[in-house]
């Protein structure tokens, strides 16, 4: 069992949920809200993540986040060590390609909120503010909830992206997806057991949290 | 309770389609907006409130400037004493009803609420209910709910966008009566938008009738009734008046009411309502008789001394609308052109005007 490897895959699952939720609540409020020309470009580019290959995009996020690049070289200059192979460099390539897991619930939560409860809310007195505080944070709880355990999840999973833009290196990159692969490769078939058994446990509860969560939402209307 | 006020509005947009609106909604009393869908009537009233922003439009509120697009004015809604009764009531399903009220009292210091919310409660009679989520009302609590939710605002102007149509016909008579009833008692300067015209005979008494986004007809409900002039344009084809009256005396061995719009008296089944009360009588053409001399022997309780002001034709070809004045009021009578012939109905011609008591619709 590498309990390095397990530390770093729930440190970087936790970090990218903190990181991508409000970045994802504001884009999914613009998607949801707004009828605007080039949304429909906007939801195709959120979505990409789910279809293409994860080497694809591991690739790409390669090609960007390499010292060549704007990005990389930025990226470099502040963190002084280049992006790719660091673990910074793994939870940029995680919050793009978890971007559908975050978007996708809460864009679906907030445009049920019917037209007249957003005009009621500040017909009511609310500011623009107080309204996204008071009412469309709360009916959009179930959806953020789903937004986290599905971005958590996939996160502990995710194995392409991370295998290209972050290598293997202990500590730093290597996550528990990662291990398993090498323990196989190393025919370490006890290791990899116990490791494949532990992210199975968790997606497990990560499915029962959400479920419970979108139930007890449910049962408050 | 905010201070009413009047409420001018002028509006203008070419898109997303085209609307030009100009009208004024008098302070404590109904303005009715009226017109098919699609005529721009909930447009309107988001645009009064804010919700809706056009880039030629002047909204002010008594003295109060709300939007001015050539001053570059524009509060937003949240800074409107406006209350807003939506359609299907927009109220928030993770709020109880007490919550809600609490909600919508923000702008009262928080020692003052739990009493307002009281109150609200007790005037929707919501008192046994305060503690449910929308769900779990009828559709009329619903609307009362959203109703008081309105009023927590303490609003200059009460904003009703088709407040009865989700209701059934039933309940929908109550909701009028309450309606009118909380408006006199509160002198509320009230909007509302409807297609429905029985909304408009029965408790507007200013009306604005809108078409493809313009004004096609303004001014006070018994002026239009009264005179045919609410263009025929969404299932209001049927000549009818709507008079503002008054409870004079009630007879209850006789189980009748004498009622009064001006220098007509009418005779009525009992209104349930105390003398003096004001009631909305609707009285439709067709229910009108003329005669030239005094019948006898007939199970009538209201015969009229009347003058005819005009005789037009009516939509159907065979018929004759015949505008009268008995005592001041004007009244519709719909006769046929044969009729009309017989009588030698023409303007200045004394004639009775014979009413049955059961055609007298009084909603008070």
């Amino acid at each position: 069992m590498d309990w390095t490897a397990l530390g770093l895959s729930l440190r970087l699952g936790v970090v990218t949920v903190a990181l991508l939720l409000p970045i994802a609540f504001v884009l999914a409020r613009w998607l949801a809200f707004r009828r605007v020309r080039g949304r429909g470009f906007v939801e195709a580019l959120v979505a990409l993540p789910l279809i293409l290959p994860p080497t694809v995009v591991g690739f790409y996020l390669l090609m960007a986040f390499g010292r060549g690049s704007p990005v990389g070289a930025a990226f470099e200059s502040v963190l002084g060590h280049p992006l790719v192979f660091s673990f910074e460099g793994l939870v940029l390539a995680s919050l793009l390609v978890n971007l559908p897991f975050a978007v996708q619930p809460m864009q679906n939560a907030l445009a049920a909120i019917p037209a007249s409860v957003r005009d009621a809310a500040r017909c009511c007195g609310l500011s623009p503010a107080a309204a996204i505080r008071r009412i469309e944070l709360p009916l959009a709880l179930p959806g953020i909830a789903t937004a986290a355990v599905l971005t958590f999840a996939h996160t502990l999973g995710e194995f392409g992206v991370v295998l290209m833009v972050g290598g293997s290196i202990p500590g730093e990159t290597r996550t528990v997806a990662i291990a398993i692969y090498d323990r196989v490769q190393a025919f370490d078939e006890p290791a990899a057991a116990t490791m494949a058994l532990v992210l199975l446990i968790l997606a497990v509860a990560a499915l029962g949290i959400t479920n419970t969560l979108a139930r007890r939402a449910s049962r408050q209307d | 309770m905010g201070a009413s006020a009047g409420l001018q509005v002028r509006l203008r947009q070419s898109v997303p389609f085209a609307l030009d609106v100009a009208f004024e909604a008098p302070a404590g009393s109904i303005t009715a907006l009226f017109g098919p869908s699609g005529s721009g009537k909930t447009t309107v009233l988001r645009a009064i409130a804010g919700l809706h922003r056009m880039n030629d439009a002047r909204v002010s509120c008594g003295a109060e400037l709300w939007t001015d697009t050539a001053t570059r004015t524009y509060q937003p809604p949240h800074r409107r004493p406006v209350g807003f009764v939506f359609q299907d009531y927009g109220l928030f399903p993770h709020l109880t009803v007490r919550e809600q009220l609490a909600l919508a009292l923000g702008h009262r210091p928080a020692d003052e609420r739990p009493a307002r919310i009281d109150a609200l409660l007790q005037l929707a009679s919501l008192q046994g209910l305060s503690d449910r989520h929308p769900a779990a009302l009828s559709g009329g609590q619903q609307q009362r709910a959203a109703l008081v939710r309105a009023l927590a605002r303490d609003p200059a102007v009460l904003l009703l966008d088709e407040p009865f149509a989700a209701v059934d016909w039933a309940l929908r008579e109550s909701l009028r009566r309450e309606l009118v009833a909380l408006q006199r008692s509160l002198s509320l300067t009230l909007v509302l938008v409807t297609h429905d015209f029985e909304d408009v005979a029965k408790l507007a008494s200013h009306l604005v009738v809108l078409d493809r986004g313009t004004v096609v007809a303004a001014g006070s409900v018994e002026e239009l009734t009264s005179r045919n002039a609410v263009p025929g344009i969404s299932g209001w084809h049927e000549p009818a008046v709507a008079l503002d009256a008054r409870v004079l005396a009630h007879e209850a061995d006789r189980q009748l009411s004498l009622i009064a719009a001006g220098g007509l008296r009418l005779e009525v089944p009992t209104v349930p309502a105390p003398v003096g009360a004001p009631v909305r009588v609707q009285l439709a053409a067709r229910d009108v008789i003329l005669a030239s001399h005094r019948p006898e022997g007939l199970s009538l309780h209201n015969m009229l001394e009347a003058r005819v002001i005009a005789v037009e034709p009516a939509a159907h070809a065979a018929l004759r609308l015949v505008h009268l004045e008995v005592g001041g009021t004007r009244v519709l009578s719909l006769v046929t052109a044969d009729a009309a012939r017989k009588l030698s109905l023409a303007a200045g011609k004394p004639v009775l005007a014979l009413i049955k008591a059961v055609a007298v619709e009084a909603f008070a």
